[in-house]
């Protein structure tokens, strides 16, 4: 009954040949590997100080009694240093932990996913599928509750910061999608750079180092970094979990200025200012590279 | 196993090869002495390719027997890294290593598979620069290189193994026109520097005048061979007549 419908004239266009159909954008794979920049980036870089000024003025509209506009901007720039210094440094110091040990585990775990013996293979593959598809709140409050608080080495007793336990939880989510960058640019190489090795007289293990790997190295960057910008935007998760980062010293800061509420919408814009001025060039620069380092053969 | 030059540097028997459900050898025999130069032909999909993928055990093989001086290539046994030392190989889409310059892509195999000293290799791997006639192209990289010459890098970079046997698969099916005749020219040299060439081609010109015999391929098994002087004037089979009446 579909055929009866001529494209162009019915809302619907219906054919049995696809090409026939409207061209419709699914998001390529190279948008698909670095999605998150290319959103970002979308994003006029104005916005920012206009969204900021927007927020400044707002308390003006809601003059409460005793406490206005001037008091909630200068309560934020009292508390301002803390915040960055306390706060958003240390969201930038769980990020780059957590990617250095995201990186180095998802390496392993893609390069797994490759490996000839089966049951290897089979493991990395569930693991990877496992953690990407989990959502990261969740993995946290597991490694949360699943860690002890503390470990006894014979009468020492270590204590387990829940920073590093927050750094551990968002490990796992960033491993198994490093893996599948690592796997899809391993298996973007042609198969005739493999044959062409082996037919040399390469072991499989020099073909990968060797000639497939430092091939694969620069197209693996702008999915990297695509990565790592996720990442730090969802840091702020780790307060959820106690950790002292930048929004959980933002609500303390709230709390001890006497909780009015024309200091939520100043305090929270700068945590969303500060976490966009960070991204921004880090997606920049990740779009660039994609297209320089896009595959020419 | 101690094979002499006598007997064939590579010898084939009965050997059949699937795809899944597709059987694309069905039962090949062949021999190929020391210094012969062999050309396989045939329709496109008749199993030329396979059959010489098969030699270096680029792929495996259902049944049958290949032997590269005396050995076994599909005996679990086999380290298939020593055999392949022995027999270079040359793909139709010249398969370069892309981060790597010409003279990189040559000196590479010779180094980290043979454990060279880098010194003699680079010295050689000039001269096969010079005799590829890429003299000056040492240091520009596959992506700067024309078909032709990355083709001819690709078979200097097979040679700088000194390898037994060459096997070519049909090297020049993706070059422009005006690039094929320097490959063969390489090729024709080769053959007459006396290497044990086998190729897998469609330019029946250069086999007539280089091939030692021909071998005719048709849905998997050999239809007929013999010298080109015979071959090409006197073929017996139908399906030879057919082929050779179609591209002559």
């Amino acid at each position: 009954m579909g055929s009866r419908l001529i494209p162009g004239v019915h809302s619907r266009a219906s054919t049995d040949l696809p090409v026939l159909l409207p061209y419709r954008y699914r998001g390529t794979d190279e948008n698909g590997l670095v999605g998150f920049s290319s959103w970002l980036v979308s994003a006029t870089p104005w916005i920012v100080p206009v969204a900021f000024a927007l927020c400044l003025i707002w308390p003006l509209t809601a003059l409460a009694a005793g406490y206005g506009y001037d008091d909630a901007i200068k309560a934020l720039f009292k508390w301002l240093p803390f915040l960055f210094l306390s706060g958003f440094l240390f969201n930038i110091l769980i990020s780059v932990l957590t990617m250095l040990i995201g990186t180095m585990a998802g390496v392993l775990l893609g390069l797994a996913q490759i490996t000839p013996v089966w049951i290897i293979q089979v493991a990395a593959k569930f693991a990877t599928q496992l953690f990407r598809n989990s959502p990261w709140l969740v993995l946290l409050f597991i490694v949360l509750l699943a860690l002890p608080f503390e470990f006894t080495i014979g009468s020492m007793i270590i204590s387990v910061p829940d920073w590093s336990k927050a750094v551990f939880g968002l490990s796992l989510p960033i491993m198994a999608n490093i893996s599948e960058v690592v796997r899809g640019a391993i298996q973007s190489v042609p198969t005739g750079q493999w044959e062409a090795a082996e037919s040399l007289a390469f072991s499989r293990r020099q073909v990968l180092w060797q000639i497939i790997l430092p091939q694969c190295f620069k197209r693996m960057i702008p999915p990297w970094m695509n990565w790592y910008a996720i990442l730090t935007m969802a840091t702020p998760l780790c307060s959820l979990l106690g950790v002292e980062e930048l929004i959980t010293l933002s609500r303390q800061a709230i709390e001890s200025e006497n909780n009015h509420p024309e200091l939520l919408v100043p305090f929270y814009s700068f945590a969303l200012m500060i976490f966009f001025l960070y991204c921004y060039p880090i997606a920049r620069l990740t779009i660039q590279l994609e297209k320089r380092y896009a595959v020419k053969l | 196993m101690n094979w002499t030059e006598t007997e064939p540097i590579i010898s084939i028997k009965d050997l059949h090869k699937s795809f899944g459900s597709l059987e694309v050898l069905k039962g090949i025999s062949m021999d190929v002495m020391k210094g012969e130069v062999v050309c396989v032909i045939g329709p496109s999909g008749s199993g030329k390719s396979t059959l010489i993928r098969c030699i270096n055990a680029l792929n495996d093989i259902n049944s049958g027997s290949i032997k590269v001086e005396g050995q076994e290539v599909h005996d679990p046994k086999l380290n298939k890294l020593e055999l392949r030392k022995k027999v270079g190989m040359v793909f139709q889409q010249y398969n370069l290593f892309p981060h790597r310059t010409a003279l990189q892509n040559i000196m590479m195999a010779p180094v980290k598979v043979l454990k060279q000293n880098p010194e003699d290799v680079r010295e050689r791997a000039i001269n096969l620069m010079t005799r590829v006639n890429l003299t000056g192209k040492e240091d520009s990289y596959p992506g700067e290189l024309s078909g032709g010459q990355q083709q001819r890098v690709a078979i200097a970079r097979s040679l700088a193994m000194n390898p037994r046997v060459m096997l070519f698969d049909e090297v020049t099916a993706a070059l422009d026109p005006e690039t094929v005749k320097d490959v063969l020219i390489t090729i024709k040299d080769l053959a007459e520097d006396g290497m044990t060439c086998i190729l897998v081609t469609h330019e029946m010109g250069f086999a007539r005048e280089v091939a030692d015999c021909i071998y005719f391929t048709d849905r998997g098994i050999i239809v007929e061979y013999g010298p080109p002087s015979t071959f090409f004037s006197d073929a017996k089979d139908p399906r030879t007549k057919e082929f050779l009446s179609q591209i002559l």
